[in-house]
């Protein structure tokens, strides 16, 4: 007999701050709010067919990956509010640095530094949420440091 | 650098606790979620309610602790369960006028279709029974349609998923005695004490 699974508030109690950090890295505080919603509606709606025994944490990141990552692809209404350069509400300036370089990222080595040190996802997983391989995983969040690195 | 980076990406996300109650609020209203819970503090401890749809679903008390309640509505019922306490804003304003002694009648709409056709006939006929008098088993057994199914109406009442607003502590023996009540005798006295003005 398997564990049922909790309630639905219980993954929004655990894990709605990292599914907000996770979104604030991938496509920035202003956006975040949008995606956030959208990431948790649709886990409200598959919330039946998760299997159980599966890690409810790790699935909610891998929701809020594609939604951050359609929200990187809708054409925008207005350039002006390209996220990606856009600062988040009021970072002391040291911060700049910290969020412009990780904006700067492709989005894959993004999502893969945000669910390794957000998520604390581990490899397998990150590659099942970005949809590549374990070791393609692997390799987008090396380059990804590699690159913060070279800016910090 | 790892240390600046990790305390970005991990800092105070203080966004996040609005944006969730924004979500759950949303889901309630929207019936995205099938139950919106809250808890109310009455004169008799806390409650449990929860609504969907349809009306209440859930008037709980509450001498579990919450996780463990909902754990049991969410295997009972649904997992699909948000915290919102204005969803359920109908039903605790009636409450608080009941509890001040200014309302009789409860009107927002309950969920009746999570009971057995039984349970269902013993608990409207229970909800008929006017504030400040009372009936007996075998009064609702027959009102049921079942006049010697007393101890199944019994039963049924035991069972009532919305104490207080489906008043089963109305219910009492035939020779008068207080019979039996899920909440406890005090509650049932608590209230008959309330519908008859004598608190």
């Amino acid at each position: 007999m398997s564990e049922p699974l909790p309630p639905f508030q219980t993954l929004l109690d655990n894990h709605s701050e990292d599914v907000w950090r996770t979104l604030r890295a991938m496509v920035g505080a202003q956006a975040a709010e949008d995606c956030f919603q959208e990431t948790f509606l649709a886990a409200l709606r598959a919330y039946p067919r998760l299997r159980p025994g599966s890690s409810p944490r790790a699935w909610l990141l891998t929701i809020a990956h594609n939604k951050a990552i359609d929200h990187l692809r809708r054409p925008r209404a207005d350039e002006l509010e390209t996220d990606e350069l856009e600062a988040p509400p009021a970072p002391p300036p040291p911060d700049r640095d910290v969020w412009g370089a990780v904006a700067a990222l492709p989005p894959r080595q993004r999502a893969a530094v945000a669910l390794r040190y957000i998520g604390d996802l581990s490899h397998r997983e990150i590659g099942a949420a970005i949809g590549c391989s374990e070791e393609a995983s692997r390799r987008s969040l090396t380059d990804g440091l590699k690159t913060l690195r070279r800016q910090l | 650098m790892s240390d600046k980076l990790t305390r970005k990406l991990r800092g105070p996300a203080p966004e996040a606790l609005d944006a969730a109650r924004r979500f759950a609020d949303r889901a309630a209203a929207e019936h995205e979620a099938d139950l919106a819970y809250t808890t109310f503090d009455s004169p008799l401890g806390q409650l449990l309610m929860a609504s969907g749809e349809r009306g209440l679903a859930v008037l709980h008390y509450l001498d579990e602790p919450l996780d463990e309640a909902l754990e049991y509505l969410s295997s009972k019922r649904s997992p699909r369960i948000v915290e919102s306490p204005r969803a359920l804003d109908p039903w605790r304003f009636e409450l608080d006028e009941y509890f001040a002694g200014s309302r009789q009648r409860f009107d927002a709409p309950l969920d009746w279709d999570a009971m057995t056709r039984f349970q269902r006939a013993v608990l409207r006929a229970t909800a008929a029974i006017p504030y400040g008098e009372t009936s007996t088993y075998t009064g609702v057994a027959g009102e049921a349609g079942s006049p010697r199914g007393q101890r199944a109406a019994g039963n049924a009442l035991g069972s009532n998923p919305m104490a207080i607003i489906i008043p089963c502590h109305r219910v009492l023996h035939l020779g008068g005695g207080l019979g039996g009540y899920t909440g406890g005798l005090h509650r049932k006295h608590y209230l008959l004490d309330l519908e008859a003005g004598r608190l």
